[in-house]
């Protein structure tokens, strides 16, 4: 049965090994130049003196090469789940060979194991090679620019959750749809749709958050006013190497948001320093002003002032959490494909009979 | 008698719509059996039913003793050839062979490459480069090479020109004749069904209308020809199964083991194909009528 399995999958299989291998030639070819440039420019910056500017100008090598590995990395999954899974039993059903391979001597549920186990095995191996592949090529570039969090769905272990989903999905797209195409389009439509909403409304939660308390300094808030409303003080985001920060806010001991009302009362000079100023700039929701040099002295003292009963909040995701939330958005979507795999074999014994 | 396949109440509803209902059934073993009906009669739901690749929705079938496709044990003891040949268009003639080899306990594959160069078939040619008789051929051979006890076919000569269609039915029949396999074939062509069946049944509408060895129909069934009267008019013991008047003469169609009838009516012999018409043709009320006929 593996061995059927492995003739009727060589035109994929194939396909999967060029790519892997077209990867490979482009991460040898630039890996280790780029792995050079990083000892010799980025390491030795703190010996040089100027970190900022070395790293800035490394950032420049080959991110085109890394933005579209990255994308590839993304895409990849969705690729399976439409090319392997989603043709899988409709492709059989449309061409009327389930009737010839559902009665040779072996029952339709072994079949579909053997289906499922062999491709969805394969499918964990070429998307982990691959993030293996882009993850090292790109691991100076990441490590220089101390953003973990920003390439985590293109790195390390969870896109072999996703490569694995994608295709039980398209298996799953396969046995309810029982037409190729149809069942391709709707197993893209679903994968797009779980990731986007994973990303938004499940991952946040899978590890439980950092705060952070900062005390209110000029340097650490700005000042403008949201939505064309009253002005206000309002936080920078810090700079918190490798974080993924969810919030930054300003809060009493009670937990209260400052209110622009609060700073109104509490500086009147400045809210009418900077009106006099002249008109705020930015066209963007929130729009944030230079505030003028006349009310510096003012500006800092209202924040020295609300200082003293408000202070700031970051939420967070700290950079050693990285790991911990790969591992737990892996398992839920390996746990996801499994029950989706379980709906297969149901649906192939019962409705499909 | 006993049953190769056995259905009691059998029945099958897709969706809201009911392709095969109450169908009971016994059909002998050691024979080539015919299955005969007009579309729609439920035929390749019931061989569906009998190889396992659907379930009933009501009712029992049993295949060889044992529930259809329950395992791969069951699974090997029925060989099936499904509608319009099923296979896969992009491997090649060997790649079948091989198909079968992977997926058959019981693969007998020198059987399987003797017959295809029989028929003459290239083992690297494409699939979907042969013609539609070849390609029942390779579909027969494929269901024959797993040495299967009962083969079933659910017309298989259907959309193959008379030539190929007659060389399908004559290496069917060799194969009866070499492995003495039991064989369930459906079919609307009743003069390809008189060529390799020894057993009829004529199935419409989910019923069996009628069953038996083509001899025994055949000595069963006459045309009698008179002067014009009704049917309640004719002899105790036979049945009408079709009628047809003219101004002053009658024809039946009569089912009975010795006819007697008055000396000026004319009784001659039938073929095979008008006996199965007259079945086929006969409406639901004429069905219900027909057993009061026999009581009597």
């Amino acid at each position: 049965m593996i061995r059927f399995v492995w003739r009727q999958f060589r035109v994929q299989s194939v396909a999967a090994l060029g790519t892997l291998f077209l990867v490979a030639v482009v991460a040898l070819a630039t890996g280790p130049h780029l792995a050079h440039l990083y000892d010799t420019n980025v390491a030795t910056c703190v010996a040089h003196g100027d970190c900022l500017s070395a790293t800035s100008a490394f950032l420049h090598n080959d991110s085109t090469i890394r933005t579209w590995l990255g994308l590839l990395i993304i895409v990849f999954p969705g690729i399976i789940g439409v090319f392997w899974g989603a043709p899988l039993v409709a492709k059989e059903l449309e061409a009327g060979t389930h009737r010839l391979v559902w009665t040779q001597s072996v029952t339709r549920t072994r079949w579909l194991a053997t289906k499922l186990g062999v491709i969805g095995l394969a499918s964990i191996i070429v998307a982990g090679l691959l993030s293996l592949i882009v993850t090292w090529l790109a691991s100076p570039l990441d490590r220089a620019s101390a953003n973990i969090f920003g390439t985590f769905d293109e790195r390390n272990i969870v896109p072999i959750g996703y490569a694995a989903f994608a295709f039980v999905l398209g298996v799953t797209a396969s046995v309810i749809v029982r037409r190729t195409v149809p069942a391709m389009a709707s197993t893209l439509v679903a994968f797009v749709a779980v990731r986007l909403s994973f990303d938004r409304l499940v991952r946040p939660h899978l590890v439980s958050r950092v705060l952070h308390e900062l005390a209110l300094t000029p340097a650490s808030v700005g000042f403008g006013s949201a939505n064309g409303g009253p002005f206000t003080l309002m936080p920078n985001t810090p700079n918190i190497s490798n974080s993924w920060i969810y919030s930054t806010q300003i809060l009493n001991k009670a937990n209260h948001a400052l209110s622009s009302h609060f700073v109104a009362i509490t500086c009147p000079r400045l809210i009418a320093g900077v009106q006099s100023g002249g008109p705020t700039t930015g066209s963007s929701q929130v729009s944030r002003v230079q505030v003028p040099s006349g009310t510096q002295k003012a500006f800092q003292d209202c924040v020295a002032k609300v200082g003293g009963i408000f202070h700031e909040v970051v939420t967070y995701q700290p950079g050693n959490h990285y790991w911990l939330l790969q591992w737990y958005e892996m398992t839920t979507y390996i746990l996801v494909t499994l029950i989706l795999a379980g709906l297969c074999f149901w649906w192939v014994r019962r409705r499909l009979s | 008698m006993n049953a190769v396949l056995e259905a009691t109440a059998l029945g099958k509803r897709y969706r809201r719509r009911w392709a095969l209902s109450d169908c009971t059934v016994a059909i002998p073993e050691g024979k080539v059996v015919g299955l005969v009906g007009p579309n729609g009669a439920g035929k390749t739901t019931l061989l569906h039913l009998a190889v396992g690749l659907v379930a009933p929705t009501s009712g029992m079938v049993k295949v060889l003793g044992g529930r259809p496709g329950q395992n791969a044990e069951q699974l090997a003891r029925v060989g099936f050839v499904a509608q319009d040949t099923p296979t896969y268009a992009a491997l090649t003639v060997a790649d079948h062979l091989r198909l079968g080899a992977w997926l058959n306990s019981r693969w007998d594959s020198g059987a399987a490459e003797q017959r295809i160069q029989q028929i003459g078939l290239d083992g690297n040619q494409r699939v979907r480069s042969l013609s539609g008789g070849q390609r029942a051929q390779l579909a027969l051979t494929l269901a024959i090479a797993k040495r299967p006890e009962l083969l079933i076919l659910d017309e298989p000569v259907a959309s193959l020109d008379p030539l190929a269609r007659r060389e399908f039915l004559q290496s069917l029949s060799e194969v009866v004749n070499e492995q003495g396999v039991s064989v369930i074939l459906s079919s609307n062509l009743v003069a390809d069904l008189e060529r390799v069946c020894d057993y009829v049944v004529v199935l419409v509408a989910s019923r069996v209308r009628v069953a038996g060895s083509i001899g025994e129909l055949l000595s069963m069934h006459h045309r009698v020809t008179g002067p014009r009267r009704g049917p309640g008019s004719l002899p105790v013991g036979s049945q009408v199964i079709e009628e047809c008047h003219t101004d002053g003469q009658s024809t039946f169609l009569m089912r009975g083991a010795d006819l007697v009838v008055w000396p000026e009516w004319n009784v001659e012999k039938i073929n095979l194909e008008d006996i199965v018409l007259a079945y086929m043709g006969q409406s639901d009320a004429d069905t219900s009528s027909t057993p009061r006929s026999e009581m009597k």
